[in-house]
Protein backbone atom coordinates (compact mmCIF):
# COMPACT_ATOMS: atom_id res chain seq x y z
CA UNK A 1 0.00 0.00 0.00
CA UNK A 2 1.68 3.21 -1.02
CA UNK A 3 1.69 6.29 1.13
CA UNK A 4 -0.36 9.26 -0.18
CA UNK A 5 -0.23 12.25 2.24
CA UNK A 6 -3.51 14.13 2.28
CA UNK A 7 -1.96 17.59 2.49
CA UNK A 8 -0.37 17.35 -0.97
CA UNK A 9 -1.63 17.64 -4.53
CA UNK A 10 -0.78 15.16 -7.26
CA UNK A 11 -0.52 14.79 -11.02
CA UNK A 12 -1.65 11.59 -12.72
CA UNK A 13 1.97 11.30 -13.90
CA UNK A 14 2.96 10.68 -10.24
CA UNK A 15 4.46 14.01 -9.23
CA UNK A 16 3.39 15.58 -5.93
CA UNK A 17 3.12 19.33 -5.36
CA UNK A 18 3.30 21.23 -2.07
CA UNK A 19 2.54 24.92 -1.57
CA UNK A 20 5.29 26.49 0.56
CA UNK A 21 4.96 29.43 2.93
CA UNK A 22 6.66 31.77 0.44
CA UNK A 23 4.16 30.92 -2.33
CA UNK A 24 6.50 28.68 -4.27
CA UNK A 25 5.50 25.09 -5.01
CA UNK A 26 7.83 22.14 -4.28
CA UNK A 27 7.66 19.17 -6.65
CA UNK A 28 8.74 15.56 -6.13
CA UNK A 29 7.61 12.06 -7.03
CA UNK A 30 5.19 9.90 -5.06
CA UNK A 31 5.79 6.78 -3.00
CA UNK A 32 3.95 4.78 -5.68
CA UNK A 33 6.38 6.11 -8.29
CA UNK A 34 9.57 5.43 -6.33
CA UNK A 35 8.37 1.92 -5.53
CA UNK A 36 7.68 1.18 -9.19
CA UNK A 37 11.05 2.60 -10.28
CA UNK A 38 13.24 0.69 -7.83
CA UNK A 39 16.59 2.07 -6.65
CA UNK A 40 17.10 5.59 -8.03
CA UNK A 41 20.67 6.16 -9.17
CA UNK A 42 20.56 9.54 -10.96
CA UNK A 43 18.29 12.56 -11.09
CA UNK A 44 18.37 15.28 -13.73
CA UNK A 45 17.00 18.58 -12.53
CA UNK A 46 15.78 21.60 -14.51
CA UNK A 47 17.75 24.84 -14.55
CA UNK A 48 17.04 27.76 -12.24
CA UNK A 49 15.20 30.37 -14.23
CA UNK A 50 13.66 27.87 -16.61
CA UNK A 51 10.06 28.66 -17.55
CA UNK A 52 7.87 25.58 -17.40
CA UNK A 53 4.36 24.93 -18.68
CA UNK A 54 2.11 22.46 -16.87
CA UNK A 55 2.72 19.01 -18.36
CA UNK A 56 6.11 19.93 -19.78
CA UNK A 57 9.08 17.63 -19.16
CA UNK A 58 11.09 19.15 -16.32
CA UNK A 59 13.66 16.52 -15.41
CA UNK A 60 14.52 12.84 -15.38
CA UNK A 61 14.68 10.24 -12.64
CA UNK A 62 16.83 7.26 -13.59
CA UNK A 63 16.61 4.02 -11.67
CA UNK A 64 18.25 0.62 -12.06
CA UNK A 65 15.11 -0.37 -13.94
CA UNK A 66 14.40 2.56 -16.28
CA UNK A 67 14.68 6.28 -16.94
CA UNK A 68 11.48 8.19 -16.33
CA UNK A 69 10.60 11.77 -17.24
CA UNK A 70 9.32 14.15 -14.57
CA UNK A 71 6.68 16.66 -15.66
CA UNK A 72 5.93 20.08 -14.24
CA UNK A 73 2.53 19.77 -12.52
CA UNK A 74 1.87 23.52 -12.87
CA UNK A 75 3.27 26.39 -14.93
CA UNK A 76 5.84 28.85 -13.61
CA UNK A 77 9.52 29.67 -13.22
CA UNK A 78 11.99 27.33 -11.57
CA UNK A 79 13.31 29.23 -8.55
CA UNK A 80 15.21 26.51 -6.76
CA UNK A 81 16.62 23.01 -7.38
CA UNK A 82 17.60 20.38 -4.82
CA UNK A 83 21.25 19.63 -5.52
CA UNK A 84 21.41 17.32 -2.52
CA UNK A 85 19.41 14.86 -4.60
CA UNK A 86 22.17 14.81 -7.19
CA UNK A 87 24.55 13.55 -4.50
CA UNK A 88 22.10 11.24 -2.75
CA UNK A 89 19.54 10.01 -5.29
CA UNK A 90 18.64 7.11 -2.99
CA UNK A 91 16.73 9.62 -0.83
CA UNK A 92 14.02 9.59 -3.48
CA UNK A 93 13.35 5.98 -2.47
CA UNK A 94 13.69 6.35 1.31
CA UNK A 95 11.86 9.69 1.64
CA UNK A 96 9.81 10.39 -1.49
CA UNK A 97 7.84 13.25 0.14
CA UNK A 98 10.89 14.75 1.82
CA UNK A 99 12.84 14.76 -1.46
CA UNK A 100 11.78 17.75 -3.50
CA UNK A 101 13.36 18.01 -6.97
CA UNK A 102 12.65 21.67 -7.76
CA UNK A 103 10.48 24.61 -6.70
CA UNK A 104 8.29 26.63 -9.07
CA UNK A 105 6.99 30.15 -8.59
CA UNK A 106 3.50 29.55 -10.03
CA UNK A 107 2.30 31.83 -12.82
CA UNK A 108 -1.28 30.85 -12.06
CA UNK A 109 -1.98 29.81 -8.45
CA UNK A 110 -5.36 28.29 -9.37
CA UNK A 111 -3.58 25.49 -11.26
CA UNK A 112 -2.64 23.92 -7.93
CA UNK A 113 -6.31 23.43 -7.05
CA UNK A 114 -6.92 21.66 -10.34
CA UNK A 115 -4.42 18.93 -9.46
CA UNK A 116 -5.65 15.68 -7.92
CA UNK A 117 -6.13 15.47 -4.18
CA UNK A 118 -5.00 12.37 -2.27
CA UNK A 119 -8.23 10.48 -2.97
CA UNK A 120 -8.17 11.41 -6.62
CA UNK A 121 -4.56 10.33 -6.97
CA UNK A 122 -5.25 7.01 -5.27
CA UNK A 123 -8.14 6.41 -7.69
CA UNK A 124 -5.86 7.30 -10.57
CA UNK A 125 -3.23 4.77 -9.41
CA UNK A 126 -5.87 2.07 -8.93
CA UNK A 127 -7.20 2.67 -12.42
CA UNK A 128 -3.69 2.31 -13.84
CA UNK A 129 -3.13 -1.11 -12.27
CA UNK B 1 0.85 -17.36 -11.80
CA UNK B 2 4.34 -18.61 -12.58
CA UNK B 3 6.18 -21.58 -11.15
CA UNK B 4 7.15 -21.26 -7.51
CA UNK B 5 10.20 -22.53 -5.65
CA UNK B 6 9.84 -24.13 -2.18
CA UNK B 7 10.92 -20.76 -0.73
CA UNK B 8 8.09 -18.71 -2.27
CA UNK B 9 6.15 -18.10 0.95
CA UNK B 10 9.32 -17.09 2.77
CA UNK B 11 10.17 -14.55 0.10
CA UNK B 12 6.80 -12.92 0.65
CA UNK B 13 7.24 -13.05 4.44
CA UNK B 14 10.66 -11.39 4.03
CA UNK B 15 9.07 -8.53 2.11
CA UNK B 16 10.19 -9.46 -1.38
CA UNK B 17 8.95 -7.63 -4.44
CA UNK B 18 8.20 -10.57 -6.75
CA UNK B 19 8.65 -10.59 -10.52
CA UNK B 20 8.37 -13.08 -13.34
CA UNK B 21 11.67 -14.59 -14.40
CA UNK B 22 11.46 -17.12 -17.23
CA UNK B 23 8.07 -18.32 -16.01
CA UNK B 24 9.03 -18.37 -12.32
CA UNK B 25 7.78 -16.00 -9.58
CA UNK B 26 11.06 -14.83 -8.05
CA UNK B 27 12.16 -12.09 -5.64
CA UNK B 28 13.51 -9.03 -7.45
CA UNK B 29 14.60 -7.46 -4.18
CA UNK B 30 13.63 -7.27 -0.50
CA UNK B 31 13.83 -3.49 -0.23
CA UNK B 32 16.84 -2.24 -2.17
CA UNK B 33 18.77 -4.14 -4.83
CA UNK B 34 21.69 -1.71 -4.56
CA UNK B 35 21.96 -2.36 -0.82
CA UNK B 36 21.73 -6.13 -1.37
CA UNK B 37 24.53 -5.90 -3.96
CA UNK B 38 26.80 -4.13 -1.46
CA UNK B 39 25.99 -6.72 1.21
CA UNK B 40 27.30 -9.53 -1.00
CA UNK B 41 30.52 -7.73 -1.91
CA UNK B 42 31.22 -6.68 1.68
CA UNK B 43 29.96 -9.64 3.72
CA UNK B 44 27.59 -12.28 2.32
CA UNK B 45 24.03 -12.94 1.29
CA UNK B 46 21.79 -15.85 0.29
CA UNK B 47 20.02 -16.31 -3.05
CA UNK B 48 17.20 -18.71 -3.89
CA UNK B 49 18.33 -20.29 -7.16
CA UNK B 50 15.97 -23.26 -7.00
CA UNK B 51 14.54 -22.29 -10.38
CA UNK B 52 17.73 -23.55 -12.01
CA UNK B 53 17.75 -27.02 -13.53
CA UNK B 54 19.81 -29.88 -12.08
CA UNK B 55 20.45 -32.77 -14.47
CA UNK B 56 22.33 -35.96 -13.62
CA UNK B 57 24.03 -37.89 -16.42
CA UNK B 58 24.91 -41.53 -15.71
CA UNK B 59 25.70 -44.71 -17.57
CA UNK B 60 28.54 -46.48 -19.32
CA UNK B 61 28.75 -43.81 -22.04
CA UNK B 62 28.24 -40.78 -19.79
CA UNK B 63 31.72 -39.44 -20.48
CA UNK B 64 31.77 -39.96 -24.25
CA UNK B 65 28.23 -38.53 -24.48
CA UNK B 66 29.26 -35.34 -22.69
CA UNK B 67 32.42 -35.11 -24.76
CA UNK B 68 30.17 -34.94 -27.82
CA UNK B 69 27.54 -32.69 -26.24
CA UNK B 70 29.73 -30.01 -24.66
CA UNK B 71 32.27 -27.61 -26.16
CA UNK B 72 34.54 -27.94 -23.12
CA UNK B 73 36.03 -31.38 -22.45
CA UNK B 74 34.91 -33.32 -19.37
CA UNK B 75 38.11 -35.34 -19.70
CA UNK B 76 39.71 -32.32 -18.00
CA UNK B 77 37.86 -33.27 -14.82
CA UNK B 78 40.61 -35.45 -13.35
CA UNK B 79 39.07 -36.06 -9.94
CA UNK B 80 35.63 -36.44 -8.41
CA UNK B 81 34.53 -33.00 -7.31
CA UNK B 82 36.07 -30.99 -10.14
CA UNK B 83 33.80 -28.80 -12.23
CA UNK B 84 34.04 -26.82 -15.41
CA UNK B 85 32.05 -24.09 -17.16
CA UNK B 86 31.02 -24.78 -20.74
CA UNK B 87 28.72 -23.97 -23.61
CA UNK B 88 26.46 -26.55 -25.19
CA UNK B 89 26.38 -25.82 -28.94
CA UNK B 90 24.12 -26.54 -31.88
CA UNK B 91 25.45 -27.64 -35.28
CA UNK B 92 25.87 -24.02 -36.37
CA UNK B 93 28.17 -23.38 -33.41
CA UNK B 94 25.52 -21.28 -31.69
CA UNK B 95 25.03 -21.53 -27.93
CA UNK B 96 22.08 -23.66 -26.80
CA UNK B 97 22.94 -22.90 -23.15
CA UNK B 98 25.85 -22.32 -20.80
CA UNK B 99 26.24 -24.57 -17.77
CA UNK B 100 28.47 -25.99 -15.08
CA UNK B 101 29.27 -29.71 -15.03
CA UNK B 102 30.71 -31.53 -11.97
CA UNK B 103 32.39 -34.94 -11.98
CA UNK B 104 30.29 -36.80 -9.38
CA UNK B 105 30.85 -40.04 -7.51
CA UNK B 106 28.68 -41.65 -10.13
CA UNK B 107 28.45 -39.97 -13.50
CA UNK B 108 28.15 -36.18 -13.80
CA UNK B 109 25.92 -33.43 -12.46
CA UNK B 110 24.99 -30.52 -14.72
CA UNK B 111 23.36 -27.27 -13.65
CA UNK B 112 21.66 -25.47 -16.53
CA UNK B 113 19.58 -22.31 -16.77
CA UNK B 114 15.99 -21.98 -15.62
CA UNK B 115 14.67 -20.28 -18.74
CA UNK B 116 16.11 -22.94 -21.06
CA UNK B 117 14.98 -25.99 -19.09
CA UNK B 118 12.57 -27.54 -21.59
CA UNK B 119 14.77 -26.79 -24.58
CA UNK B 120 17.89 -28.15 -22.90
CA UNK B 121 16.28 -31.37 -21.72
CA UNK B 122 14.78 -32.06 -25.15
CA UNK B 123 18.15 -31.37 -26.79
CA UNK B 124 20.07 -33.52 -24.33
CA UNK B 125 17.64 -36.43 -24.74
CA UNK B 126 17.79 -36.18 -28.53
CA UNK B 127 21.60 -36.16 -28.50
CA UNK B 128 21.67 -39.21 -26.20
CA UNK B 129 20.53 -41.42 -29.09
CA UNK B 130 23.14 -44.12 -29.61
CA UNK B 131 24.77 -43.64 -26.22
CA UNK B 132 24.19 -45.86 -23.20
CA UNK B 133 23.31 -43.02 -20.90
CA UNK B 134 20.49 -41.77 -18.65
CA UNK B 135 19.81 -38.06 -18.57
CA UNK B 136 17.72 -37.41 -15.48
CA UNK B 137 16.35 -34.09 -14.35
CA UNK B 138 16.21 -33.65 -10.56
CA UNK B 139 13.19 -31.38 -10.00
CA UNK B 140 12.87 -32.55 -6.39
CA UNK B 141 16.05 -30.64 -5.50
CA UNK B 142 16.21 -26.99 -4.44
CA UNK B 143 19.28 -24.75 -4.56
CA UNK B 144 20.53 -21.93 -2.34
CA UNK B 145 23.62 -19.86 -3.10
CA UNK B 146 25.49 -18.16 -0.26
CA UNK B 147 27.92 -15.69 -1.76
CA UNK B 148 30.44 -13.16 -0.46
CA UNK B 149 33.84 -13.07 1.26
CA UNK B 150 32.34 -14.47 4.51
CA UNK B 151 29.91 -16.89 2.90
CA UNK B 152 31.77 -20.12 3.50
CA UNK B 153 32.71 -19.35 7.09
CA UNK B 154 29.20 -18.21 8.01
CA UNK B 155 27.56 -21.23 6.34
CA UNK B 156 29.96 -23.70 7.94
CA UNK B 157 28.83 -22.44 11.36
CA UNK B 158 25.26 -23.51 10.63
CA UNK B 159 25.63 -27.01 9.20
CA UNK B 160 26.66 -30.46 10.48
CA UNK B 161 30.30 -31.14 11.30
CA UNK B 162 30.71 -33.33 8.22
CA UNK B 163 29.30 -30.63 5.94
CA UNK B 164 31.36 -27.94 7.65
CA UNK B 165 34.50 -30.02 7.06
CA UNK B 166 33.60 -30.36 3.39
CA UNK B 167 33.01 -26.61 3.11
CA UNK B 168 36.44 -25.87 4.55
CA UNK B 169 38.12 -28.41 2.26
CA UNK B 170 36.45 -27.52 -1.03
CA UNK B 171 38.71 -25.87 -3.55
CA UNK B 172 37.31 -23.22 -5.91
CA UNK B 173 35.19 -24.69 -8.72
CA UNK B 174 34.76 -28.02 -7.00
CA UNK B 175 31.60 -29.62 -5.67
CA UNK B 176 30.84 -32.78 -3.72
CA UNK B 177 28.00 -34.61 -2.04
CA UNK B 178 27.63 -34.59 1.74
CA UNK B 179 24.74 -36.83 2.72
CA UNK B 180 21.77 -35.80 0.60
CA UNK B 181 23.21 -32.33 -0.03
CA UNK B 182 25.59 -31.37 -2.82
CA UNK B 183 27.85 -28.44 -2.02
CA UNK B 184 29.76 -26.56 -4.73
CA UNK B 185 32.30 -23.80 -4.29
CA UNK B 186 30.90 -21.97 -7.30
CA UNK B 187 28.76 -18.92 -7.92
CA UNK B 188 27.56 -16.18 -10.18
CA UNK B 189 28.78 -13.10 -8.33
CA UNK B 190 32.57 -12.90 -8.70
CA UNK B 191 32.90 -13.50 -4.95
CA UNK B 192 33.84 -16.65 -3.06
CA UNK B 193 30.86 -18.70 -1.92
CA UNK B 194 28.78 -21.83 -2.15
CA UNK B 195 25.94 -23.21 -4.19
CA UNK B 196 24.07 -25.81 -2.15
CA UNK B 197 21.77 -28.32 -3.83
CA UNK B 198 19.45 -30.00 -1.33
CA UNK B 199 16.11 -31.85 -1.15
CA UNK B 200 13.32 -29.33 -1.64
CA UNK B 201 11.65 -30.15 1.66
CA UNK B 202 14.80 -29.17 3.59
CA UNK B 203 15.25 -25.84 1.83
CA UNK B 204 12.76 -23.71 3.82
CA UNK B 205 14.29 -24.60 7.19
CA UNK B 206 17.81 -24.06 5.92
CA UNK B 207 16.92 -20.65 4.47
CA UNK B 208 15.35 -19.72 7.82
CA UNK B 209 18.54 -20.70 9.61
CA UNK B 210 20.70 -18.65 7.26
CA UNK B 211 18.47 -15.59 7.48
CA UNK B 212 18.03 -16.10 11.22
CA UNK B 213 21.82 -16.03 11.59
CA UNK B 214 21.83 -12.60 9.97
CA UNK B 215 22.67 -13.58 6.40
CA UNK B 216 20.43 -11.29 4.31
CA UNK B 217 18.30 -12.64 1.46
CA UNK B 218 19.35 -11.25 -1.95
CA UNK B 219 17.09 -10.86 -4.97
CA UNK B 220 17.53 -11.22 -8.73
CA UNK B 221 18.12 -7.51 -9.20
CA UNK B 222 21.36 -7.68 -7.24
CA UNK B 223 22.16 -11.05 -8.80
CA UNK B 224 22.20 -9.35 -12.19
CA UNK B 225 24.37 -6.39 -11.18
CA UNK B 226 26.79 -8.69 -9.33
CA UNK B 227 27.25 -11.05 -12.28
CA UNK B 228 27.59 -8.13 -14.70
CA UNK B 229 30.37 -6.58 -12.61
CA UNK B 230 32.05 -10.00 -12.57
CA UNK B 231 31.82 -10.23 -16.36
CA UNK B 232 29.66 -13.36 -16.25
CA UNK B 233 27.36 -13.88 -19.22
CA UNK B 234 23.60 -14.16 -19.02
CA UNK B 235 22.12 -16.60 -21.53
CA UNK B 236 19.46 -15.04 -23.68
CA UNK B 237 21.15 -11.63 -23.54
CA UNK B 238 24.92 -11.98 -23.96
CA UNK B 239 24.58 -15.07 -26.10
CA UNK B 240 21.80 -16.93 -27.86
CA UNK B 241 21.47 -19.80 -30.30
CA UNK B 242 22.61 -17.45 -33.05
CA UNK B 243 25.79 -16.39 -31.28
CA UNK B 244 28.92 -18.50 -31.05
CA UNK B 245 31.10 -18.70 -27.93
CA UNK B 246 33.82 -16.93 -29.92
CA UNK B 247 31.62 -13.82 -30.07
CA UNK B 248 30.57 -14.03 -26.44
CA UNK B 249 33.90 -13.91 -24.62
CA UNK B 250 33.67 -17.71 -24.19
CA UNK B 251 36.49 -18.80 -26.52
CA UNK B 252 38.47 -19.89 -23.46
CA UNK B 253 35.76 -22.45 -22.60
CA UNK B 254 36.18 -24.34 -25.88
CA UNK B 255 38.57 -27.31 -25.66
CA UNK B 256 40.06 -27.65 -29.13
CA UNK B 257 42.44 -30.44 -28.09
CA UNK B 258 42.32 -33.35 -28.75
CA UNK B 259 41.49 -32.60 -32.41
CA UNK B 260 39.73 -35.97 -32.71
CA UNK B 261 37.05 -34.90 -30.21
CA UNK B 262 34.20 -34.04 -32.56
CA UNK B 263 31.88 -32.09 -30.26
CA UNK B 264 28.62 -30.76 -31.70
CA UNK B 265 29.34 -27.46 -33.46
CA UNK B 266 33.08 -28.07 -33.79
CA UNK B 267 33.32 -27.70 -37.55
CA UNK B 268 31.19 -24.54 -37.57
CA UNK B 269 33.39 -23.08 -34.86
CA UNK B 270 36.60 -23.99 -36.73
CA UNK B 271 35.31 -22.19 -39.81
CA UNK B 272 34.60 -19.14 -37.66
CA UNK B 273 37.98 -19.26 -35.95
CA UNK B 274 39.54 -18.86 -39.39
CA UNK B 275 37.77 -15.51 -39.81
CA UNK B 276 39.61 -12.60 -38.30
CA UNK B 277 36.71 -10.17 -38.31
CA UNK B 278 34.28 -11.77 -35.89
CA UNK B 279 32.52 -9.33 -33.56
CA UNK B 280 33.73 -9.57 -29.97
CA UNK B 281 32.17 -9.09 -26.58
CA UNK B 282 33.76 -6.25 -24.61
CA UNK B 283 33.10 -4.26 -21.45
CA UNK B 284 31.95 -0.63 -21.49
CA UNK B 285 32.17 1.98 -18.72
CA UNK B 286 30.18 5.21 -18.85
CA UNK B 287 32.15 7.85 -16.98
CA UNK B 288 29.26 10.34 -16.89
CA UNK B 289 25.87 10.16 -15.27
CA UNK B 290 23.41 7.80 -16.94
CA UNK B 291 22.64 4.10 -17.23
CA UNK B 292 23.73 1.74 -20.00
CA UNK B 293 21.02 -0.73 -20.99
CA UNK B 294 20.62 -3.76 -23.27
CA UNK B 295 20.02 -2.98 -26.95
CA UNK B 296 21.53 0.52 -26.89
CA UNK B 297 23.57 1.07 -30.05
CA UNK B 298 27.36 1.34 -29.83
CA UNK B 299 29.23 3.33 -32.46
CA UNK B 300 32.95 2.81 -33.03
CA UNK B 301 34.85 5.45 -34.99
CA UNK B 302 35.79 4.12 -38.41
CA UNK B 303 34.58 0.61 -37.62
CA UNK B 304 30.83 0.55 -37.64
CA UNK B 305 28.28 -0.28 -34.98
CA UNK B 306 27.58 -2.80 -32.28
CA UNK B 307 25.04 -3.29 -29.54
CA UNK B 308 24.92 -3.54 -25.76
CA UNK B 309 23.87 -7.04 -24.71
CA UNK B 310 23.66 -6.38 -20.95
CA UNK B 311 23.88 -3.07 -19.13
CA UNK B 312 23.18 -1.62 -15.72
CA UNK B 313 24.29 0.70 -12.98
CA UNK B 314 27.26 -0.81 -11.13
CA UNK B 315 26.94 -0.20 -7.39
CA UNK B 316 30.61 -1.06 -6.77
CA UNK B 317 31.95 1.35 -9.42
CA UNK B 318 29.22 3.95 -8.87
CA UNK B 319 28.74 4.26 -12.60
CA UNK B 320 27.08 2.42 -15.48
CA UNK B 321 28.74 -0.61 -17.09
CA UNK B 322 27.80 -2.92 -19.91
CA UNK B 323 28.77 -5.90 -22.02
CA UNK B 324 28.56 -5.15 -25.73
CA UNK B 325 29.14 -6.99 -28.98
CA UNK B 326 31.25 -4.69 -31.17
CA UNK B 327 33.37 -4.81 -34.35
CA UNK B 328 36.51 -6.91 -34.06
CA UNK B 329 38.94 -4.00 -34.35
CA UNK B 330 37.36 -1.86 -31.62
CA UNK B 331 40.04 -0.27 -29.45
CA UNK B 332 39.52 1.62 -26.19
CA UNK B 333 36.83 4.19 -27.03
CA UNK B 334 33.30 4.12 -28.41
CA UNK B 335 29.99 5.98 -28.14
CA UNK B 336 26.61 4.77 -26.96
CA UNK B 337 23.22 6.17 -27.93
CA UNK B 338 21.10 6.82 -24.84
CA UNK B 339 17.64 8.30 -25.41
CA UNK B 340 18.64 9.99 -28.63
CA UNK B 341 22.02 11.41 -27.56
CA UNK B 342 25.53 9.95 -27.99
CA UNK B 343 27.77 9.53 -24.95
CA UNK B 344 31.45 8.53 -24.93
CA UNK B 345 32.34 5.26 -23.19
CA UNK B 346 35.59 3.52 -22.31
CA UNK B 347 36.02 0.07 -23.84
CA UNK B 348 37.55 -2.33 -21.33
CA UNK B 349 38.04 -6.02 -20.64
CA UNK B 350 34.67 -7.63 -19.89
CA UNK B 351 35.40 -8.14 -16.18
CA UNK B 352 34.94 -5.09 -13.97
CA UNK B 353 35.25 -6.37 -10.39
CA UNK B 354 36.86 -9.46 -8.87
CA UNK B 355 36.75 -10.34 -5.17
CA UNK B 356 35.54 -6.86 -4.38
CA UNK B 357 38.34 -5.09 -6.28
CA UNK B 358 37.66 -2.81 -9.23
CA UNK B 359 39.78 -3.90 -12.21
CA UNK B 360 38.95 -1.27 -14.81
Amino acid sequence: MSDIPSDLRYAASHEWARLEADGSVSVGISDHAQEALGDVVYVELPEIGQQLTAGQQAGVVESVKAASDIYAPISGEVVSINEQLTDSPENVNSEPYGSWFFRIQPSDASQLEKLLDAEGYKASCDAEA
Amino acid sequence: MGQRTPLYDQHLALGAKMVDFGGWDMPLHYGSQVEEHHQVRRDCGVFDVSHMTVVDVRGADAKTYLQRLLANDVDRLGQVGKALYTAMLNERGGVVDDLIVYLAEEGYRLVVNASTRDKDLAWMQAQAEGFTVEVTERPELAMLAVQGPHARARTAELVSQARAALIHELKPFNGRAAGDWFIGRTGYTGEDGLEIILPAEQAPDFLSELVGAGIPPIGLGARDTLRLEAGLNLYGQDMTEDVSPLQANMGWTVAWQPVERDFIGRSALEAQKAQSDLPKLVGLVLEERGVLRAHQIVRVNGMGEGEITSGSFSPTLGKAIALARVPAGTADRAEVEIRGKWYPVRVVQPTFVRHGKVLV
